[in-house]
């Protein structure tokens, strides 16, 4: 009794924060908690019932694990979990280190007019949609117009029917996701590289150092922390994909799957196309779990090496 | 953004032969060349798609259909942009869609977590711990997909109305995470005391005392929010399937899935009835137009927003 009285006196004497935090909370109790509960769709056998949400969850039927055992009977599941962590590890890999050349590259330009000129383009893919970059991969890879046929045609080879040839694909999304993020995913390395404390590239240059030893032995050492913190963070989101760059860029099409099908689109698909909803949800569960302990481990692995970094 | 990194002027004599005595501070002209090839070729390749869908649609139809997609087209044509403004109602009213989501959204957006991240910002907040935590619990764990969905759909019947454009990305825990850092170092508890001694309410203090000094901030945040609207296509790919509610990326999807329908269909559908729908669709210089219209805001509006991005990037890495 006399707990609930002093945790009303508190939230008197904290009535203005409380109501600034207000809006947000109801958003946050909306639009993440509410549907947290819903996931024990993915333990029912989903029936829609026109009295709401609430109903539709109760009047369903309970049938345990039988969701997740259909999930992974199918040939997809498989399927889905290889295409999003070997995606996403070729991403990471090859992101951080074009990243982290193209910073060093930009700090050693002496035009600091022209380095920005060179930044404010590479920025450009970064701040344009999944749609947008999809109608400009079409302008290189259609069929009958694309300037890849135009060429191959050109050298005498015959044209490659892009949209249905899944071969190409794996290469593609990889070129396009680093176009779209190298540019922007340098930023981070080049602020590093600028907080280097100058002294000590002076005393290098003293010794006589080259431009290349500098580099060698004194930024990339520097920034070296910053990479594993970036890298580690990355491998916590390795089962979460892009959706857009999945789903837009090979314009969904069905022939492609086997190699644009992650656990992303799968779980759309279930939702909006095939309309298994227990299956879906399952596999949506699936993902978050699996999300959350990634980041919860390699959380803890940031925080044993460098403890500021932890995201908590 | 200023690199910093300094590089003293070149004071040797530029043609100082013996190779002990180059001056170390600057690469070597070839390195140097080097360099600015590989940015700047970088670069290009990042700015060169969209450079060449402006080309095809100012390119004249029939040439396009006779050559392709060319970065050099024989024939220029104002057709698709004429053709736009003339008969396109849907790309009118997509745009203003599009607009109206951005400015009501972002407002909303900035009006929330900078309230939000205020509250929790302040070491006095008795309940800060408890609302700092159920914001950042959702960068962790989610319910997923489909619970998400039918939460909005049938919880709060948000389905085909302009609010389910808007709600469901008005509040990121990753932007009240920056705003909560840049309150936390830009505002000290001492300026909010001195308010409080004049007499100043919670809601006054932060009206007339922390806002105004937090303008970088929330440009910031605005300006992610501000983007995301401009480009979401994800939440009318769920929620919406009334044309008059489509925003300009979702019209650009619908367009080019009618395209595929009517190209994979071909075979099994009349010539006639097909060629007329095929001519109800905006030609390959309209669509890549559209495309255009729908990019040109960004690409003129990013140069002076930039250094607010990288702000929020470097903010976003750095705790407290």
């Amino acid at each position: 009794m006399e707990g609930l009285m002093r945790w009303l006196k508190m939230v008197g004497r904290n009535k203005a924060l409380l109501l600034m935090v207000l809006p947000g909370a109801v958003w946050f109790l909306l639009f993440c908690y509410l549907p947290m509960p819903g996931a024990i769709i993915a333990f029912k056998d989903y029936k829609f019932s026109t009295d709401g949400f609430l109903a539709s969850i109760i009047e369903s039927d309970w049938i345990g694990l039988k969701n997740f055992e259909y999930l992974f009977k199918t040939e997809d599941s498989w399927i889905i979990v290889r295409n999003t962590l070997l995606y996403n590890a070729v991403f990471i890999v090859l992101g951080t280190t074009l990243s982290v050349i193209v910073a060093i590259i930009i700090s050693q330009i002496a035009n600091k007019k022209m380095a920005k000129i060179y930044q404010t383009g590479m920025f450009l893919p970064h701040f344009l949609s999944w749609v947008i970059v999809s109608y400009f991969v079409f302008s290189f890879l259609s069929v009958d117009k694309g300037v890849l046929n135009q060429f191959l045609t050109f050298i005498g080879v015959d044209p490659v029917f892009w949209y249905s040839e899944k071969e190409y694909w794996p290469y593609i999304l990889v070129f396009v996701n680093l176009w779209k993020g190298v540019g922007y995913g340098s930023v981070i390395y080049l602020a590093a590289i600028v907080g280097i404390d100058k002294s000590y590239f002076e005393a290098a240059m003293i010794d006589g150092a080259s431009k290349w030893q500098q580099i060698r032995k004194i930024t990339i050492p520097m920034i070296t922390p910053i990479i594993v913190i970036m890298f580690i963070l990355a491998v916590g989101g390795i089962f979460r994909a892009d959706f857009g760059l999945f789903y837009q860029v090979p314009r969904d099409t069905g022939a492609l799957y086997p190699v644009t099908n992650v656990i992303d689109t799968f779980v759309y698909r279930g939702l909006k196309v095939t309309g298994n909803i227990g299956m879906s949800t399952a596999a949506g569960l699936y993902q978050a779990v699996v999300g959350f302990v990634l980041v919860i481990v390699t959380n803890f692995i940031v925080r044993k090496i460098n403890k500021e970094q932890a995201l908590f | 953004m200023d690199n910093g990194v300094v590089v003293e002027q070149h004071t040797g004599k530029p043609n100082m032969k013996r190779k002990k005595m180059r001056d170390i501070h600057h690469l070597t002209p070839f390195w140097n060349m080097m360099s600015h090839l590989a940015i700047g070729l970088f670069s290009l390749a990042c700015v060169y798609p969209f450079l060449f869908v402006v080309i095809i649609s100012f390119t004249d139809e029939k040439a396009l259909a006779r050559d392709g997609y060319s970065f050099f087209p024989k024939q220029w044509s104002l057709d698709a942009y004429t053709y736009i403004f003339k008969t396109s109602d849907q790309l009118l009213r997509s745009y203003g869609v599009t607009l109206f989501i951005t400015v009501v959204g972002t407002l909303l957006s900035l009006a929330i977590v900078s309230l939000y991240a205020y509250a929790i910002s302040r070491s006095y907040f008795h309940f800060r711990g408890f609302f700092s935590f159920i914001a950042f619990f959702t960068m962790l764990f989610g319910g997923g997909l489909v619970p998400s969905y039918i939460v909005v759909s049938q919880v709060l019947h948000l389905k085909d109305t302009i609010w389910a454009l808007i709600l469901p990305m008005c509040v990121s825990a990753f932007s009240i995470l920056i705003m909560r850092t840049f309150f936390k170092t830009m505002v000290p508890d001492a300026i909010i005391e001195s308010g409080k001694i004049d007499g100043a309410g919670e809601f006054r203090v932060f009206f007339y005392l922390v806002l105004p000094i937090s303008l970088p901030g929330l440009a910031t945040i605005g300006l992610f929010s501000a983007l995301g609207y401009w480009n979401d296509w994800f939440n009318a790919l769920l929620y919406i399937d009334d044309a008059k509610l489509l925003p300009l990326q979702s019209l650009l999807i619908k367009i080019e899935t009618n395209i595929q329908f009517i190209l994979q269909n071909s075979a099994v559908s009349g010539g006639t009835e097909r060629s007329a729908i095929a001519r109800s669709l905006p030609a390959e210089t309209t669509r890549m137009a559209m495309v255009v219209l729908a990019t040109v805001p960004i690409i003129f509006a990013y140069p002076f927003f930039q250094r607010y991005f990288v702000q929020g990037l470097t903010i976003g890495a750095v705790k407290e």
